[in-house]
C-alpha cells in the first residue's frame, strides 16, 4: 500500500492479516488450524445471528437481555460468555497437549509461533474472560438475593461492566480472524513485549483486552461492594451473611484495589509501545523490574479473587447437601478475611529468581505458607460440616469433595515452591504449570461448576440432569489428574513450560498420558452442553417452580424459580443466620403478605452495550492504528456517559396488582405441590417443595 | 430514617433534604470506594516515579526542569478552586439562590482552567528543553503521573460543564444534588492528589 487515503483509514492492516490468506500461501499445518480457528468464529458467528434471525429473536434479546440492567439476566449473560470462552481456551490446552505429546525430537504439527499464542490466549482467556465472567456472573445472580435485595447499586454501572467485559473477549475472538495474538503469555512480560521484540498487532491486543477486562472488574467490584454494605434486607447483619456473600465482599474488596495495578501495568507498557515512553524498555533507564511488580501486586490478589468465591459456593453446597449448618461460621469469615489481607503480602513469590536479595525472599516465602493456616482452617470446617450430616452425594457435592481433595494436593506443592531455594529448581518448569492448575482447577472451576448445579434450578426453575452431571464430573476429575499430575514429574525432571518441541525421549509416556487427559477433560466440556442439551429437553418432568429444591437455608431459596423480576414481593426481615431454614420450622413460609405494593424498578438502558459496542471498536483502532475509529470511539463513549447522566425517565413501576398476580400463581403451585424427603430430591417428584423435618 | 443520621462521609445533605439524603446514602459510598480505587493508581504512579527518579541517563534533571514560581501559583489556583467548590456545596445545601450555585462553579472552572493553562505552558516549555518522555526513563514516569492528574482536572471541568448545564435544565433535583456531591469528592481529591505532586514531584526535585 502507498501513501494515502488507505493507510489513513486502514492502519497498519494488510491482507497477509487474514488467517485465511496467510494459510493459502503457505499451506502448513500450523496456517491451517489457524485459519481453521478463524473460520470456526466466522461460522459459528453468522450461525449464530441466522438462528436469531431465522427465530426473529433480534427484539427480544435486545429488550429483554442485552439492555437489560436486571441482576439475574446480567448474571447469566455473564456465565453464558463464560461458557463460551472457556469452549476455545480449553481446545488450545488440548492443542497444546497434543503438539508436546507429537513433538518428541519432532516439530509437530503446530509452528512456534502460533504455539506460543495458544498458550498466551489459553492463559488470557481462562483468567480474563472464563473465571472471571463465571463468579462474577455467579455472584451478580445470586448475592442480591441472599441478601434480600432487589437489585444491585448501580443496576446500569452493571450493565456497563458486562459489556466491557464481553468487548475486551470479542477482542480476543477478533485476534483469532484479523491479525494474531500475543506471544508474550498471559502475563505479557516486557521487554519481550516491548515493539522492540514484539512489532506487531499481538501485544496490543493483548494489552487493549486485558484493560478492559480489569476496568471492568474494577466497577464490578465497586458495584458488589456497595451493594452488600448498603443493601443488605432488614436484620441482616455483617454476621449473619450467608458465607458465599462473605467471599462475594472479600473478592470485590481485592477487585477494587488489587485491579488498578494490571490497569497501570498495561497502560505504561501501552505507553512504551504507542508514544515511545521507556518503562520497560532495555534501553534508557526502562527497567522491566516494575512491571514484574505491578504486575504481580495485581496477579496475586486475582488468585484470592477467583478462589474465594469458589469457597463460598463450597460453604453453601456443603451445608445444603448435609443438611447441616456450617461448622465453624466465624472462623470461616475470619479465615476468608485473613487470605484478603494476607493475598496483598506474597507477590514476590512470582519472582524469587529475578534478583531481590535473599531476605527479601524469606519474608515473601513466609507470607506465603502463612496463608496455608486461614486455608488449612476452611478444609476442617467444611469436613467438620459433614460430620454426622445427613450427606447427599448430588453433583455439586461430588466437585466439592473433589475439590477438597485435590486442592489440597495443590496446595502442598504450593507449600514446596514458597521456599525460595527449591522455587530455583523448579521455576518456569511445567511444575508451576502442574501447581497452579491443580489450585485453579479444584478451587475454581470445580466450584463454579457446583454453583452452576446448585443455582441453575433457581435461576432456570428445572434441575438439571443428574446422570450427565456425573459423567461430567467424571472426565473433570479423572482428566484433571491425567493431564496434570504427569507435568509434576516432567516439570520435576526439568521440562521448561511453554515448550513447542520436546528433545527428552524419555518424556514422551508422561506427555502421551497427559494428552489422554487433555482429551477427557474436552469430553467433560461436551458431557456438559450435551447435559444442558437433556436438561432443556426433559424440563418439564424435572420443574421446581415452587422454589426450593435442595431445602435450602437462605433467602434465595424463600422465592419462586426462576424468581420474579423484583426478585421479593415484600423485603424481607431476618433474625438469624438461616433465614429460610428456621422459618420453614417455625411457621408458613408460603403463606401470602398481609398487602402488596407498588414496586418501583430500573428501567432498561442502552448505555451498557453502547459503551461495550465503542469500547470494543476504539480498542480495535488502537491495535490496528486507525486513529480515527479510537478517536471516534473515545468521544462517543464521553458523549453517551454525559447522555446518561441527562437520562430522567429512570424507572419503571410494576404494579401492586401484577405482584399480587404473579405471588399467588407461585403461592398455588407451592401449595399444590408434594412436600418431598431429602431421599426423592434428584427424582421427578421433586417439585421445589422440601419436607420440613425438625 | 431519621435526618441526623450520617449516611456519608463528606458534606452531607442531612434535615436540609431528607429524601436526596437518603437516596444519596450508596451513590456517595460507591464514589468514595471509585476514587479510593483511583488513589491506588495514583500511588502506583508514585511509586513508579520514586524507582525511576535516578534514570535520567545524561539528560534534563529535575533540578534542571522544575520552577518554584509557576508550580506555586498552580497551586495556589487549585487550592482556591476547592475552596469556591466548597462554597458551591455549601450554596446547594442551604439552597441559596440558583444564580450563586451557578457562580461559585463558574469560578472553580475558570480557576481549573487557569490551572490546566499554566500546567500545559509548564510542559510546553519542558518539551522546548529536550525533556520529553522519549528521553529517559525519569522522564517518562513524570509524564505518566503529573499529566494523568492534569486530564483528571480536565474530566473535571468537563464535568463541572456538563453539570452547570444540568442545574439550569432540570434544576436541583435529586440526582443533580447526588452528583454535585460526587463532583464535589472528585474535585476535592484532586487537590489532594496537587498537594502530594507538590511535595513529591517538585518541592523534592528542586531541594536535590
Amino acid at each position: 500500500m502507498t501513501d494515502g487515503i488507505l493507510p489513513a483509514v486502514l492502519g497498519r492492516f494488510e491482507w497477509q492479516s487474514l488467517p485465511f490468506v496467510r494459510a493459502w500461501e503457505h499451506p502448513n499445518a500450523s496456517e491451517i488450524v489457524g485459519a481453521g480457528a478463524g473460520a470456526v468464529v466466522i461460522i459459528g458467528a453468522i450461525l449464530v445471528a441466522a438462528l436469531i434471525t431465522r427465530l426473529g429473536k433480534w427484539r427480544y434479546l435486545w429488550s429483554e437481555w442485552f439492555t437489560s440492567v436486571d441482576h439475574k439476566k446480567i448474571g447469566i449473560m455473564y456465565i453464558v460468555l463464560a461458557f463460551v470462552m472457556l469452549s476455545r481456551a480449553l481446545i488450545e490446552g488440548v492443542l497444546m497437549r497434543m503438539q508436546q505429546a507429537t513433538a518428541v525430537n519432532s516439530p509437530g504439527f503446530i509452528a512456534p509461533d502460533h504455539f506460543a499464542q495458544l498458550f498466551s490466549t489459553h492463559g488470557t482467556i481462562m483468567i480474563f474472560f472464563m473465571a472471571m465472567p463465571f463468579l462474577t456472573g455467579l455472584i451478580n445472580y445470586v448475592m442480591p438475593l441472599q441478601i434480600g435485595s432487589r437489585d444491585v447499586a448501580f443496576p446500569v454501572l452493571n450493565s456497563v461492566s458486562l459489556w466491557l467485559t464481553a468487548a475486551a473477549a470479542a477482542l480476543v475472538m477478533a485476534s483469532l480472524v484479523v491479525g494474531r495474538f500475543s506471544t508474550g503469555g498471559w502475563s505479557g512480560y516486557p521487554p519481550y513485549t516491548e515493539l522492540a521484540f514484539s512489532p506487531g498487532v499481538g501485544t496490543d491486543y493483548w494489552i487493549w483486552a486485558v484493560t478492559l477486562g480489569s476496568v471492568g472488574s474494577t466497577l464490578t467490584g465497586i458495584n458488589f461492594a456497595v451493594t452488600i454494605y448498603k443493601m443488605r434486607c432488614a436484620g441482616m447483619r455483617l454476621m449473619r451473611m450467608p458465607l458465599f456473600v462473605w467471599t462475594a465482599l472479600c473478592t470485590s474488596i481485592l477487585m477494587i484495589f488489587a485491579m488498578p495495578p494490571l490497569t497501570v501495568a498495561t497502560a505504561l507498557l501501552a505507553l512504551d509501545r504507542y508514544l515511545d515512553f521507556h518503562f520497560f524498555t532495555n534501553d534508557l533507564g526502562g527497567n522491566m523490574m516494575n512491571y514484574a511488580n505491578l504486575f504481580w501486586l495485581f496477579g496475586h490478589p486475582e488468585v484470592y479473587i477467583l478462589i474465594l468465591p469458589a469457597f463460598g459456593v463450597f460453604s453453601e453446597v456443603v451445608s445444603t447437601f448435609s443438611s447441616k449448618q456450617l461448622y465453624g461460621y466465624t472462623s470461616l469469615v475470619i479465615a476468608t478475611a485473613v487470605i484478603t489481607v494476607l493475598s496483598f503480602t506474597v507477590w514476590v513469590h512470582h519472582f524469587f529468581t529475578m534478583g531481590q536479595a535473599a531476605d527479601i525472599n524469606a519474608a515473601f516465602g513466609i507470607a506465603t505458607m502463612a496463608i496455608g493456616v486461614p486455608t488449612g482452617v476452611k478444609i476442617y470446617d467444611w469436613i467438620w460440616t459433614m460430620f454426622l450430616g445427613r450427606v447427599r452425594f448430588t453433583v455439586p457435592m461430588l466437585f466439592s469433595l473433589a475439590f477438597m481433595m485435590t486442592f489440597v494436593l495443590g496446595g502442598f506443592t504450593g507449600i514446596l515452591l514458597a521456599f525460595p531455594p527449591l522455587d530455583y529448581l523448579a521455576h518456569n518448569t511445567l511444575f508451576l504449570v502442574a501447581h497452579f492448575h491443580n489450585m485453579l482447577i479444584p478451587g475454581l472451576l470445580y466450584g463454579m461448576l457446583a454453583g452452576y448445579h446448585y443455582w441453575f434450578p433457581k435461576a432456570f426453575g428445572f434441575r438439571l440432569d443428574e446422570k450427565w452431571g456425573r459423567i461430567s464430573f467424571g472426565c473433570w476429575v479423572l482428566g484433571f489428574y491425567l493431564a496434570f499430575m504427569p507435568l509434576y514429574v516432567l516439570g520435576a525432571s526439568g521440562m521448561a513450560r511453554r515448550t513447542q518441541a520436546v528433545f527428552e525421549p524419555s518424556f514422551r509416556p508422561w506427555l502421551y498420558v497427559a494428552g489422554i487427559g487433555a482429551l477427557l477433560l474436552a469430553g467433560a466440556l461436551a458431557s456438559l452442553f450435551v447435559q444442558l442439551w437433556v436438561s432443556v429437553r426433559d424440563r418439564k418432568a424435572n420443574r421446581v417452580f415452587a422454589g426450593d429444591p435442595w431445602d435450602g437455608r437462605g433467602l434465595e431459596w424463600s422465592i419462586s424459580a426462576p424468581p420474579p423480576e423484583y426478585n421479593f414481593a415484600v423485603l424481607p426481615q431476618v433474625n438469624s443466620r438461616h433465614p429460610f431454614h428456621d422459618g420453614k420450622r417455625q411457621d408458613d413460609p408460603y403463606a401470602p403478605p398481609r398487602a402488596y405494593e407498588d414496586i418501583t424498578l430500573p428501567r432498561n438502558s442502552m448505555t451498557g452495550p453502547a459503551i461495550g459496542i465503542l469500547a470494543a471498536a476504539a480498542a480495535f483502532g488502537l491495535v490496528w492504528h486507525m486513529w480515527w475509529l479510537a478517536i471516534i470511539g473515545a468521544l462517543a463513549i464521553s458523549a453517551v456517559v454525559i447522555a446518561r447522566s441527562f437520562a430522567r425517565d429512570v424507572e419503571h413501576t410494576i404494579s401492586a396488582d401484577e405482584v399480587q398476580r404473579t405471588e399467588q400463581r407461585w403461592l398455588r403451585a407451592a401449595a399444590n405441590a408434594a412436600p418431598i424427603p431429602r431421599e426423592l430430591e434428584m427424582t421427578s417428584a421433586n417439585q421445589g417443595l422440601a419436607e420440613v423435618s425438625a | 430514617m431519621s435526618a441526623d443520621e450520617v449516611r456519608q462521609a463528606g458534606l452531607e445533605l442531612g434535615r436540609n433534604d431528607l429524601l436526596t439524603h437518603e437516596q444519596a446514602g450508596s451513590a456517595i459510598f460507591g464514589f468514595w470506594v471509585f476514587l479510593m480505587s483511583d488513589a491506588v493508581i495514583f500511588a502506583l504512579l508514585f511509586a513508579t516515579y520514586g524507582v525511576m527518579l535516578p534514570a535520567t541517563v545524561g539528560g534534563p534533571t529535575p533540578a534542571d526542569e522544575y520552577k518554584l514560581v509557576p508550580t506555586l501559583i498552580e497551586t495556589v489556583l487549585l487550592l482556591t478552586s476547592s475552596f469556591t467548590f466548597g462554597l458551591a456545596s455549601v450554596a446547594m445545601k442551604h439552597g441559596a439562590s440558583r444564580r450563586q450555585l451557578l457562580g461559585w462553579l463558574g469560578v472553580t472552572l475558570i480557576l481549573g482552567i487557569g490551572f490546566l493553562g499554566m500546567e500545559l505552558h509548564d510542559f510546553m516549555i519542558m518539551f522546548s528543553d529536550g525533556a520529553v518522555p522519549s528521553r529517559s526513563g525519569y522522564l517518562s514516569s513524570f509524564f505518566a503521573l503529573v499529566p494523568l492528574h492534569g486530564l483528571h482536572v480536565f474530566f473535571g471541568s468537563v464535568w463541572i460543564v456538563v453539570m452547570m448545564v444540568q442545574v439550569l435544565t432540570f434544576g436541583l433535583d435529586a440526582r443533580v444534588k447526588v452528583n454535585l456531591q460526587r463532583l464535589g469528592l472528585f474535585w476535592h481529591f484532586l487537590d489532594v492528589v496537587w498537594i502530594a505532586i507538590f511535595s513529591v514531584v517538585y518541592l523534592q526535585g528542586m531541594i536535590q
